[in-house]
């Protein structure tokens, strides 16, 4: 375009508004995104921040109208996330294992791979839903340990998902040099490839204990509910997702207050989760 | 101390036992990982499995017309699961209609706009809201923004769209706050963050040559991201906005908190109405009857299987994406 | 001109097509051009070569205002095009880049067909009917000596196309907004023997009509094709003529042991 014609500077107005026009909107849905998270954790602070006290921690769960906090339901959610960690941890990282280092041939891994982040997405209502069919109304008892299963459900495929991406970026060559020193196939993966792959991989169990403490859907029907404190796993166990869910429902403003204390707590701990596998991950990564 | 002459080589037999150990032990331990690999598609087979069979009474029941009937009484145990069908298509649909353009706004100012000190903060506060826990967003929809929505967008909203006929009746009846609508906004923003990570991240696989090539030519930021960028990450963005449908299509407690809990079919927007997740969370611990909870996971299979489905798509745009990828480059 | 200093630098005369003063480049802290000065003729064929990172890419990429694409990019002097200084801030990138053309190195066709491909650029700049638009993308690739190979097919996607057909579709659709300058950064260095002969015939062609400047890391390519060569090294100019008299001739020690291959 040698000369700029009218008709060409006319062209060249409308492209640069329409230009300005798009780029304002994609700062304004960025302001929309953070309007959101802005929104959200203000009145989860300015609801909940009154509700926090010594006795949310000590006290068990209350009638409506008499004093009490949410002892038991801390201490079944941190029972059940830790054993549905412990169960799903080591199953996730041993499928992993087979999908990085065995699976380079073949249609068992991408198969499995295919399902696995389908799994990762699955509605955990469903999970929950499962577990009941074939544990709780076999065993006619709601229990921890069907909740803590449905939340094993959840863990393995983020851990399968981590432990497969971290361990192949583990160099090709490292393996062989291992190998070439005449190490077995099994020692090769434990001391050479979980060791560089670590991080990566407790990072991914980090964010897999961070997304089931808040799981609520997965233990409505299979841990349920109990009022008193309870250390027998293999009863109805009080948690805190499903307290929060019952008492906000409710209609009585105590109950709501308790609410908001328990979705602080939470909310807290899993950002603190997600921050920590963060800095954790970056640290040994850069 | 004995020291080894490092001349001497092991003894042969001694060797040998070790290496037939190590091949034994390998072998143990290749088919230890292959088993839990297999377990991960054993476990989607038997959900399948388990949901049918333990769904068949209500199946026999009313077959196919359990999908279309919008009668859902347990007093009579009849059960039509039409009105949380449409509760959750519309609701994730809505979701989708507002959460594309924004997570398309986000993804272009994350990657062709933001300076480089600002790309991960905000990156990451995007990131935080998929941390949030789904029952916060329950809790805050309806303490915090049902109410609010009921006094300012709600009654706008009723005064301007609703007096426009036909699209007028998606926009009638009373500011309640709770309802489809609302459902589809808490939606909205829970997949925001999964669908501008997908987006964000193909767009980055875009060659830097070839964005530089249509500059070159002259070609405004906008142009470069809706006649290059898009084009050529089509596969990508369709995958990332089926993860965001799937995940909206079976979001529970957010859902269960904001869309009202009844039984009733509107063809209001406003009014409130039923998801199948909600149904579940509501109804399956308190249901009494074999037909009653057989519905009830009739209900589940349903939702698995079309969460199933819609993710599936969502991987195989994802793989196409990678695939014409390395092919291109 | 046989001298490269600024002082020796001719004045601007009707035949000088790009006018480079006192050119200074940075990467964020890294100084890749140290005080370019030079003249561009018009309707010649100009070559900038010298080893990798001596800065004849990034010189070539400040004709269009490329680098502004990535902010710690900075720049200082003049580069006056037809007598215009184009790094003035009032001066608007987007058209500045309708008049100056670029070709890179790897073939970059955009994700569309064959004829959207020539269209994309043209319609940032004009409005042409149907018919208009039809000659236009035959003239063009006619012109990169494409059409009678794609005439066919122009419906079908550009990733089908060899990677010598897909360089000279990148072509085409660079002249076919009609710049004055086309910039080309290593046109042939992912190409084959006989497609590079192509481009390089293409670009003999093309100096009728347009002020061809190439970067190459292939010498003998400079001397087939250029009617004048820059010889660059660490970000300086150290010789800028007549290629003849580069490859002849040299007044600097330096560009003698780089075209006789003593060193780079």
């Amino acid at each position: 375009m040698r000369n700029a014609t009218p008709e060409a500077v006319r062209i060249y107005r409308r492209r640069q508004r329409r230009n300005r026009f798009h780029l304002a909107m994609s700062v304004f849905g960025m302001g929309f995104g953070l309007f959101w998270l802005t929104w959200i954790l203000w009145s989860l602070l300015s609801n909940g921040f009154g509700a926090l006290n010594l006795s949310l921690l000590t006290q068990p769960t209350p009638a409506p109208g008499a004093m009490g906090g949410l002892a038991n339901a801390i201490l079944g959610s941190v029972m059940m996330v830790g054993l549905g960690t412990l169960v799903g941890t080591p199953i996730g990282i041993l499928a992993g294992t087979y999908l990085a280092e065995f699976g380079r041939r073949g249609w068992l891994a991408p198969t499995t791979r295919f399902v696995n982040d389908i799994l990762l997405s699955a509605p955990s209502i469903v999970l929950g839903l499962f577990i009941y069919t074939v544990y709780v109304s076999r065993a006619h008892h709601f229990s921890g340990v069907a909740g803590a299963l449905a939340l094993a459900l959840i863990v393995i495929p983020v851990v399968v998902r981590t432990t497969d991406d971290m361990l192949r970026l583990v160099p090709d060559g490292l393996r062989e040099a291992a190998i070439a020193l005449g190490a077995p196939r099994w020692k090769m993966v434990s001391l050479v490839a979980y060791r560089s792959a670590r991080s990566g991989i407790a990072t991914g169990v980090l964010l897999a204990v961070a997304r089931i403490s808040g799981e609520t859907a997965p233990l409505l029907f299979t841990a349920l509910n109990n009022q008193f404190t309870n250390w027998n796993i293999n009863a109805p166990m009080a948690n805190l997702p499903v307290v929060i869910f019952q008492f906000a429902m409710s209609p009585y403003d105590d109950w709501h207050k308790l609410a908001w204390g328990g979705a602080i707590l939470i909310t807290l701990s899993v950002l603190g989760i997600n921050v920590l596998a963060r800095i954790f991950f970056q640290q040994k990564h850069h | 101390m004995k020291l080894v002459d490092p001349q001497q080589t092991l003894p042969a037999s001694g060797a040998r036992t070790r290496i037939r150990a190590a091949r034994w032990e390998d072998t143990l331990f290749e088919w230890v990982t292959r088993g839990f690999a297999f377990l991960v598609l054993a476990v989607l087979a038997a959900i399948l499995i388990s949901l049918v069979w333990t769904g068949m009474p209500s199946i026999r029941a009313f077959g196919w017309s359990f999908l279309w009937s919008d009668d859902w009484d347990p007093v009579r145990d009849q059960y039509g699961a039409l009105i949380p069908i449409y509760g959750t298509l519309v609701s994730s649909l809505v979701a989708l209609a507002i959460a594309l353009p924004i997570s398309f706004g986000i993804a272009i100012f994350l990657t062709e706009m933001a300076p480089v000190w600002l790309k991960r903060p905000m990156g990451t506060a995007i990131e935080l809201l998929a941390a949030i826990p789904s029952i916060i967003y329950g809790m805050w929809g309806l303490f915090s923004f049902a109410p609010a929505f009921s006094h300012t967008v709600q009654p706008f909203l009723i005064q301007t769209l609703g007096a426009i006929p036909l699209v007028g009746k998606l926009f009638q009846g009373p500011p309640l706050g709770i309802g489809l609508l609302t459902a589809g906004v808490i939606l909205a923003i829970m997949v925001i963050p999964f669908i501008s990570s997908v987006m964000r991240d193909v767009f980055e696989l875009v060659p830097v040559v070839l964005k530089e090539s249509a500059y070159g030519l002259g070609a405004t930021t906008w142009e470069v991201v809706w006649k290059v960028v898009l084009p050529y990450t089509r596969a990508g963005v369709v995958g990332g906005v089926m993860l965001g449908l799937g995940r909206a299509l079976g979001e529970t407690m957010a859902v269960t908190f904001v869309i009202g809990n009844t039984q009733h079919l509107s063809p209001s927007l406003l009014a409130p109405g039923n998801s199948i997740a909600s149904s579940l969370a509501n109804e399956f611990a308190e249901a009494v009857g074999d037909l009653y909870t057989s519905a009830l996971i009739e209900l589940g299979l349903l939702l698995f299987v079309i969460t199933t489905i819609v993710l599936a798509i969502a991987k195989l745009m994802l793989l196409r994406m990678g695939r014409s990828e390395g092919k291109r480059s | 001109m046989s001298h490269s200093t600024v002082a020796n630098l001719s004045p601007i005369g009707a035949d000088v097509r790009i006018a480079i003063r006192n050119l200074n480049f940075y990467y964020g802290r890294f100084h890749a051009l140290k005080n370019v000065s030079m003249n561009i003729k018009s309707n010649k064929v100009t070559a900038f070569i010298g080893p990798s990172g001596c800065g004849k890419s990034t010189l070539l990429r400040t004709f269009n205002r490329l680098h502004e694409l990535y902010p710690q990019n900075r720049i200082t002097g003049q580069i006056l095009l037809d007598g215009v200084n184009v790094l003035d801030k009032k001066e608007d990138p987007t058209l500045l880049r309708a008049r100056v053309g670029m070709v890179f190195q790897k073939p970059t066709p955009f994700p569309m067909s064959i004829y959207e491909n020539i269209a994309f650029g043209v319609r940032l700049y004009e409005k042409l009917s149907h018919a208009e638009m039809d000659d236009r993308v035959e003239w063009a690739l006619t012109k990169a000596a494409l059409w009678s190979e794609v005439k066919d097919k122009l419906k079908q996607s550009g990733y089908g196309l060899s990677g010598g057909q897909q360089q000279r579709l990148c072509i085409a659709r660079c002249i076919a907004i009609r710049p004055e300058v086309i910039l080309l950064d290593e046109p042939c260095s992912a190409l084959d023997p006989i497609s590079t002969a192509h481009i390089e015939e293409l670009v003999h062609d093309l100096k009728s009509d347009y002020t061809v400047v190439m970067v190459t890391h292939n010498m003998q390519q400079a001397a087939r094709v250029s009617d004048f060569t820059a010889y660059m090294y660490l970000g300086e100019l150290i010789e800028f003529d007549e290629t003849d008299r580069i490859f002849t001739k040299p007044n600097q020690k330096a560009t003698e042991d780089y075209i006789t291959g003593k060193f780079g």
